[in-house]
């Protein structure tokens, strides 16, 4: 590819409940965190790009791209901000993809950041519940671990997959998580307690469910030609691709398929002038473990039913052939919504750069992320390469 | 909040109190809730009001036993997709059954009871619940 985009810094916040920051506090600290990384200077950035779902509903304020841009003191330049329920994230790295490539902007600052726990338990439903189709799901009372419990059960009744597989991408997530100073849950998790824990919606557990995060995360991408006056170690971006599905889940042709995946990783794959078994490293949206199992199968890891298997024989896990959410995933790694999309992209370069301690997938050269919004009905995926 | 303004619920009353959605002439589908667009046929589409039987059988379904305030006073209740004779899948909740005897491929029929109510004053919803066809006071399901 004649002009490819390069991602020559990254950085994140913590992740967790953090009753001391702000959404500025911890999207200004990814941000610092991002520039420092990379080498450039403020005034070096030519725009910013924000993913956010709902701070609106979280925090009472929205425009982030302009708070982004006033918290860090970057004068005057452009700052778009992004929604895309959970795929924000993903959302904002493709439009400054997007930006870059067409040359309209050299040098930009991707961000991604949710601000979760200060608001209560109901308005937290809620508020994630609008990432389905609210009208006709959630205002009947159909919660979001309701509706991954759907394409729960109708996997396990096609293709025979169990609770004990439905609770092994836990027990991988949380050991990954161990690793990983950033990740919200830096502790082991046995199977038993994951089975054990409580229901939330009949087949889908506590433990089975990506928890209430506050967190953000930070990219400073480029184009090629750029990238080399900063560092001589880029990670590049060798595809970008994007696809839609129905809102609701039940309009779907089939709930245990997420067609927007298979289309949009099947794209990238294409694009990137590869195939599935050259990918050393992934991070699959794991916002509900069962989640994690039909994209291993949608992305063509494993065969549709196969995915409970798959988990089971060991192969996702690092040291297998296709390490799945080597950062802790949004599991354990934590899940703030806008902000997962963009952390996906710096546990892949941390990965391909070989900076993943006690976690790196050794040789890692390629790496997939697949980021989705709501119950499919947008897939965002992106291929890293160096 | 915004979802419960009356105009909002007030304005798709004929849907969810009547399972009132539409199909297309053209390619013979039918949706619930009503389309604005045949997604098939687009532009060679011709909608048409329909009313569905309200009949239908599970597709997949949940026991919800942690909800937002709005349903707490229901759990555990169980909530599904339910497959309806003419083609569309509708998301609703099963009732005048113990959760632990709903199955997938369960017949139901549509019933109209309180969908929720917005905090103490707000607006009260109803519209479509299902519940199994054959379900006689006193009876248990077959
Ligand atoms: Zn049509």
């Amino acid at each position: 590819m004649s002009n490819r985009v390069a991602i020559i810094g990254v950085g994140l916040s913590k992740f967790g409940e953090l009753w001391e920051q702000s959404i500025v506090d911890i999207t200004l600290e990814a941000a610092m965190v991002a520039i420092f990384d990379s080498g450039v200077r403020g005034a070096d950035i030519e725009a910013v790009c924000i993913g956010n779902m709902s701070a609106g509903r979280f925090t009472g304020q929205e425009h982030l791209g302009a708070l982004a841009v006033d918290a860090g003191g970057l004068g005057g330049v452009p700052a778009y901000s992004v929604e895309a329920a959970c795929a924000s994230g993903g959302a904002a790295v493709r439009q400054a993809y997007m930006a870059i490539r067409s040359g309209e902007h050299d040098v930009m600052m991707v961000l991604g950041t949710e601000k979760m726990s200060d608001v209560n338990q109901t308005e937290a439903m809620n508020t994630i519940s609008v990432a389905s189709d609210w009208e006709w799901e959630g205002m009947f009372g159909a919660t979001f671990p309701a509706l991954y419990a759907f394409i729960a059960r109708r996997h396990m009744k096609e293709y025979g997959t169990t609770e004990e597989q439905l609770s092994l991408p836990t027990v991988k997530n949380h050991a990954n998580a161990a690793h990983n100073p950033y990740a919200q849950f830096q502790r082991p998790v046995p199977l038993k307690v994951v089975m054990g824990s409580g229901m939330l919606a009949d087949p889908i557990r506590v433990l089975h469910s990506s928890p209430v995060t506050d967190g953000a995360a930070g990219l400073i991408m480029c184009s090629e030609e750029k990238a080399k006056e900063y560092t001589d170690t880029p990670v590049y971006i060798e595809s970008s691709t994007q696809a839609s599905d129905t809102l609701a889940l039940h309009d779907r042709r089939d709930i245990c398929t997420m067609d927007a995946v298979v289309k949009s990783s099947k794209e990238a794959l294409e694009k990137a002038k590869v195939e599935i078994k050259d990918i050393d490293v992934f991070e699959l949206h794991d916002s509900f473990t069962i989640g994690e199992i039909t994209l291993t199968e949608d992305v063509g890891i494993a065969k549709k039913g196969e995915g409970g298997q798959t988990l089971s024989d060991g192969l996702t896990e690092i040291g297998g052939k296709f390490p799945v959410n080597t950062s802790g995933g949004l599991k354990a790694r934590g899940h703030p919504i806008g902000a997962t999309g963009v952390a996906q992209i710096v546990e892949l370069a941390l990965q391909l750069r070989e900076q993943g301690g006690g976690r790196q997938v050794d040789g890692a050269e390629r790496g997939l992320a697949v980021n989705i919004g709501g119950t499919g009905a947008t897939s965002i995926v992106h291929i890293l390469g160096r | 909040m915004a979802q419960h303004g009356v105009a909002q619920i007030w304005r798709r009353i004929r849907a969810i109190y009547n399972i009132e959605g539409n199909t297309c002439k053209t390619c013979d589908t039918y949706y619930f809730p009503p389309r604005p667009v045949c997604p098939t046929c687009r532009r060679k589409g011709v909608l048409e009001d329909h009313k569905f039987k309200g009949l239908g059988k599970i597709h997949t379904f949940a026991v919800v036993r942690q909800a937002p305030d709005d349903f707490k006073r229901q759990i555990p209740y169980v909530i599904a997709q339910v497959e309806l004779d003419e083609g569309a899948r509708v998301t609703a909740q099963i009732v005048n059954i113990d959760p632990e005897e709903v199955e997938i491929g369960m017949r139901v029929r549509a019933c109209f009871r309180k969908i929720t109510q917005a905090g103490t004053a707000g607006v009260i919803v109803y519209g479509y619940k299902f519940e199994p066809v054959l379900k006689v006071t006193g009876h248990s399901y077959p």
